[in-house]
């Protein structure tokens, strides 16, 4: 039987099912496959908070959804088209998030009495008519993948468990992905285990086979590869570009490369990481908690290393006396917050942008801190790398805010040619900068007002430093009035200046006479995008501009803000750029805030984009 | 940064660290920056006894770097010529194992207090010593808090009456000693401030050993805690209390009594006339096991009747430093253009032409 093949432009799967079911493997293989298949992607996990939440319940579901699609895109997707429920439990979770005519794909095994009861189903919803508005494909996954594996010398449960396989074959045929890439990835895998190996492989032929020949799945769908940049790409988490990015800065400046770190959700990854890379020179150092993760860094960047440290908020506070230390030594530090749904614990596993004020701020005295923000998961290597030259050049911490959503998530990344890498190469201060021959430690740069970077081992230049105010070039403890007004004001100026160093606020307004603004940070580019997309397409005019840069601003700002009638400022957040907006510029921006622990969705942003559009 | 220019210090602790071409006096080490503890403090006599101290190192002033915490004992650094950082209340010693782990080449030595090292900071001294990285720690204990004038430390005694113990302190004190060797201390000392002999030979065995070295320093604040180690520098009283620890040698406290063991090995004080000269325990500070130093530590508990000075433990293992250059591999993060276009471009990539 020769089957239809439709053309779709994009698609959004979601794979939802319990914590034990593999479905985070599942998705992260579809994904591999769309990826090598050319698509442009985006991919949102959800993990359940607990590491272990008991079976078949709704915390204990876990997902990931992935959107591509033949053109670029620029978010997760807002609802899935698809919903891969392997249990009760994923389907009722799940749901309410589908757009009428979704496909929704059952594992009919789950879907016994107990299971029902459990997550609270009074009757079966296969049969009682809830999922009218949906397309429902009822399929046995878990006893076809025990059948296809009767001939295999494994237990059932081996079996039982091979049914990710099965779902992902299925969905392989269904929308036409290569499989070389899932065939090699399982072999390497399970390269020690032969009969695994086999029965994986078995069960994902059985889910190919199995679309191929039912009639249930009467089509399949085909998604051509996008127009992306000429270049080789890879799919990438934001957690990964950060990482990579942290090894490049440290390959480009020279510096060898220093990590303090205390695990915390969700900036864990980068540690494991780097950790693997001792053999470039990385040294990883997981603390005794996120004050001795940050105060070694300080410790490594004194003696001349790229000193970084990597947390999430609740870690983030503890190492605020630190930050201060660094900004009055004035060395080279990096802080990657990895902002997670606070305040407290908060939500570990959701995302947020609620740090910016405590970056900007937190911290006593007067304390300014460069702060960047990445805007997609692969725009975290290049923030990693502007980390760096900003923290080398001008000797200060810079904190980098990405977030869950960017740490998790992934897209494509066109590698970049190592050779486009700046060049950020570091020069130690060695000889006396004194006029009578004497060693000036808090001697300014005239241009960049950074100090000089003398490092321990250098002979004639012995000097100490410390958290209380510093003598003006001497660097000796001063308690004069008008040194410390100098001192603050000079440190302050310091960081100001590097406004003038940083790429001008690029706005994306193609019809030029905008009116309306909508203006981010960080991880919300890719929703405002979509959203604006959204509105442009309806015909509307809107204007979009992303800070990466929040402190200091671009030197644009002020002027961009100044050519619109009405500025859009949406935030994970209850408005904490608004805020710095109308307190810097005076400039009344719209605040549109939400707090759900989730990225925005595209269509919401897009409505309120065109609402803002109809009151001007 | 200076490469070892291929001979090495005396000192075993200082393997990696060049050897200095000049020779240096005590001068040398002296910063321009005039010193500002109250008189009669006891942190001039260590001060000057470390000073004195320094040229016999042997390494140059350049690799030697002073951390410190917050507290009067933590103002040292500012005293000495070498590099130095005064950073921040109890954060020192992690301070000092991002630059020593990074950097085998230079003697760092870690400056801290009472209150400093084993209150706000006690949770990174104990992390550091286990992991024994290649630090000194040096721990002024004037059993008070100085700098914010006066309030009871975490070795101050139960009962103490300070200004924000008016009715008398409610905590047991910490036994730092015990504290270091719970914690796997490979190297524990104590010395006076008031012996400057003792305290060099100290510093000398700390800076001999490879790895963490603990050396708690009895010092005496005048303002706020006078006297407080008194007993134990009344010439009258002193030797019946002290109990000069040698490695090797028979414990002994004065010249008629010494150190025997009990049943279950805990250590306590006898007439030599009574137990025998044979009786008397041979100090051992290479024991792999710390059970006998932590007894010798329990000696003077809770008041000063039998207190052991010099080094309890002097025992050997890798050093975090060491470890973490073998995990490297010898890779240094210097050029390899080639190794980070690989990692980059690891995993699945596809091209679009
Ligand atoms: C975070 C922080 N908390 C409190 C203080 C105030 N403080 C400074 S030194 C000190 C205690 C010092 O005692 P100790 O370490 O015994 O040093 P000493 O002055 O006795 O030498 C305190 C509480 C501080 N500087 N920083
Ligand atoms: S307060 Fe005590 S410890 Fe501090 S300088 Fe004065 S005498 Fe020394
Ligand atoms: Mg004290």
């Amino acid at each position: 039987m020769t089957k239809q093949v439709k053309q779709l432009d994009r698609v959004i799967i979601r794979f939802a099912g319990d914590s034990g079911d593999g479905m985070q493997l599942t998705g992260d293989r579809f994904t591999q496959e769309t990826a090598s298949f050319g698509n442009d992607l985006s991919t949102l996990p959800n993990f359940p908070a607990e590491i272990r939440a008991p079976a078949g319940t709704l915390p204990g579901v876990s997902s990931f959804q992935l959107h591509f699609a033949d053109h670029d895109i620029m978010t997760p997707g807002d609802a899935p088209n698809v919903l891969v429920a392997m249990n009760p439990a994923a389907l009722k979770a799940n749901v309410d998030d589908l757009p009428g005519g979704a496909t929704v794909i059952v594992n009919t095994d789950e879907f016994t009495k107990r299971a029902l009861a459990k997550v609270g189903y009074d009757s079966d919803p296969l049969t009682d008519g809830s999922l009218a508005e949906f397309k429902v494909s009822p399929v046995p996954l878990t006893s076809m993948t025990v059948q296809a594996l009767a001939d295999f010398d494994i237990s059932k449960k081996d079996a039982q468990r091979a049914k990710n396989m099965f779902a992902l074959g299925l969905l392989s045929w269904m929308y036409n992905r290569p499989t070389e890439g899932t065939l090699g990835f399982l072999k390497s895998k399970f390269a020690g285990k032969p009969e695994i190996l086999a029965a994986n492989l078995a069960a994902f032929q059985a889910g190919w086979n199995f679309g191929e020949t039912t009639e249930d799945f009467a089509v399949s769908y085909e998604i051509k590869p996008a127009a992306l940049p000429p270049g080789t790409y890879r799919n990438i988490t934001g957690n990964l570009a950060v990482s990579y990015g942290l090894i490049a800065g440290s390959r480009l400046s020279g510096l060898p490369l220093f990590l303090g770190s205390y695990p915390i959700t969700p900036a864990s990854d980068i540690l494991h990481e780097l950790s693997k890379h001792k053999r470039m020179g990385v040294r990883t150092f997981q603390a005794e908690d996120e004050i001795a993760g940050v105060g070694a860094a300080l410790g490594a960047a004194f003696g001349g290393s790229l000193g970084v440290t990597t947390t999430s908020g609740p870690g983030m506070v503890l190492k605020a006396e630190t930050l201060g230390l660094a900004v009055m030594t004035e060395l080279p530090l990096l802080v990657i917050d990895v902002q997670r749904a606070g305040p407290s614990t908060g939500m570990p596993t959701k995302t947020e942008q609620a740090d910016l004020l405590m970056a900007m701020f937190g911290r006593n005295g007067e304390s300014p801190v460069p702060v960047l923000a990445p805007r997609s998961p692969s725009d975290c290597f290049d923030i990693a790398i502007e980390a760096t030259r900003i923290a080398t050049k001008y000797r200060t911490p810079v904190i980098v805010l990405s977030d869950g959503y960017l740490a998790n998530g992934s897209e494509p990344w066109r590698i970049p040619d190592v050779s486009e890498l700046p060049d950020l190469s570091v020069e130690f201060t060695t000889e006396p900068n004194g006029d009578d021959g004497e060693f000036l430690p808090y001697r300014r740069d005239p241009e960049t007002l950074a100090r000089p970077w003398a490092v321990p081992g250098t002979p004639g230049l012995e000097h100490r430093i410390g958290g209380i105010e510093k003598g003006d070039g001497t660097g000796n403890i001063s308690y004069s009035p008008a040194n410390h007004d100098l001192m603050v004001r000079s440190r302050q100026a310091k960081i100001d200046g590097i406004a003038r160093d940083i790429p001008e606020l690029e706005v994306d307004d193609p019809t030029g006479d905008a009116r309306v603004l909508v203006l981010g940070w960080g991880g919300t580019y890719g929703s405002i995008g979509a959203g604006v997309r959204r509105v442009r397409r309806a015909g509307g005019k809107v204007a979009q501009a992303h800070l990466r840069h929040l402190n200091p601003f671009p030197a644009n700002l002020g002027e961009v803000l100044g050519s619109y009638d009405r500025v859009l400022v949406p935030e994970i957040n209850l408005g904490q750029l608004a805020l710095l907006l109308r307190g810097r510029f005076l400039v009344d921006v719209i605040s549109y805030t939400k707090v759900r622990g989730l990225p925005f969705k595209a269509e919401e942003l897009a409505g309120v984009v065109q609402e803002v559009i109809d009151r001007v | 940064m200076s490469e070892n220019n291929g001979r090495e210090s005396g000192f075993k602790g200082l393997r990696l660290v060049p050897r200095a071409e000049a020779t240096y006096k005590m001068k040398d080490f002296k910063s321009d920056q005039e010193v500002r503890w109250c008189p009669g403090c006891g942190d001039y006599a260590i001060l000057a006894a470390f000073q004195g101290f320094l040229p016999e190192l042997g390494v140059p002033r350049e690799n030697i770097v002073i951390v410190s915490g917050i507290g009067c004992s933590s103002r040292f650094p500012y005293y000495l010529s070498t590099y130095g950082m005064h950073s921040i209340h109890g954060r020192a010693p992690a301070i000092a194992t991002g630059l020593a782990a990074s950097r085998p080449d230079l003697s760092v030595w870690v400056i801290t207090g009472d209150g400093d090292g084993l209150s706000i900071g006690g949770n990174h001294l104990i992390h550091a010593l286990r992991r024994n990285v290649n630090i000194n720690v040096l721990l002024f204990n004037n059993r008070i808090y100085g700098l914010t004038k006066g309030q009871y430390s975490p070795t101050s005694e139960a009962g103490k009456i300070t200004k924000s113990s008016p009715m008398g302190s409610l905590d047991t004190p910490f036994n730092p000693v015990s504290l270091a060797l719970g914690a796997e201390a490979g190297f524990v000392a104590r010395t006076i401030d008031s012996d400057r002999q003792h305290l060099t030979s100290v510093l000398r065995a700390a800076a001999d050993h490879e790895g963490a070295s603990f050396v708690e320093i009895y010092q005496n604040c005048p303002i706020f805690n006078d006297d407080a180690f008194e007993p134990l520098k009344d010439p009258a009283e002193r030797d019946m209390r002290l109990l000069r620890m040698e490695h090797g040698e028979p414990l002994r406290v004065g010249a008629d009594r010494g150190v025997v063991m009990g049943d279950y090995g805990e250590l306590k004080v006898a007439d030599i006339a009574e137990v025998g000269e044979d009786a008397l325990v041979r100090h051992d500070a290479h024991r792999a096991d710390p059970g006998y130093a932590f007894a010798l530590s329990r000696m003077d508990y809770p008041a000063f009747e039998h207190v052991p000075i010099g080094v309890f433990r002097d025992t050997s293992r890798p050093t975090y430093d060491e470890l973490m250059a073998e995990q490297l591999g010898g890779a240094e993060s210097r050029g390899g253009a080639e190794e980070l276009a690989s990692l980059l471009a690891g995993g699945d990539t596809w091209t679009v032409r």
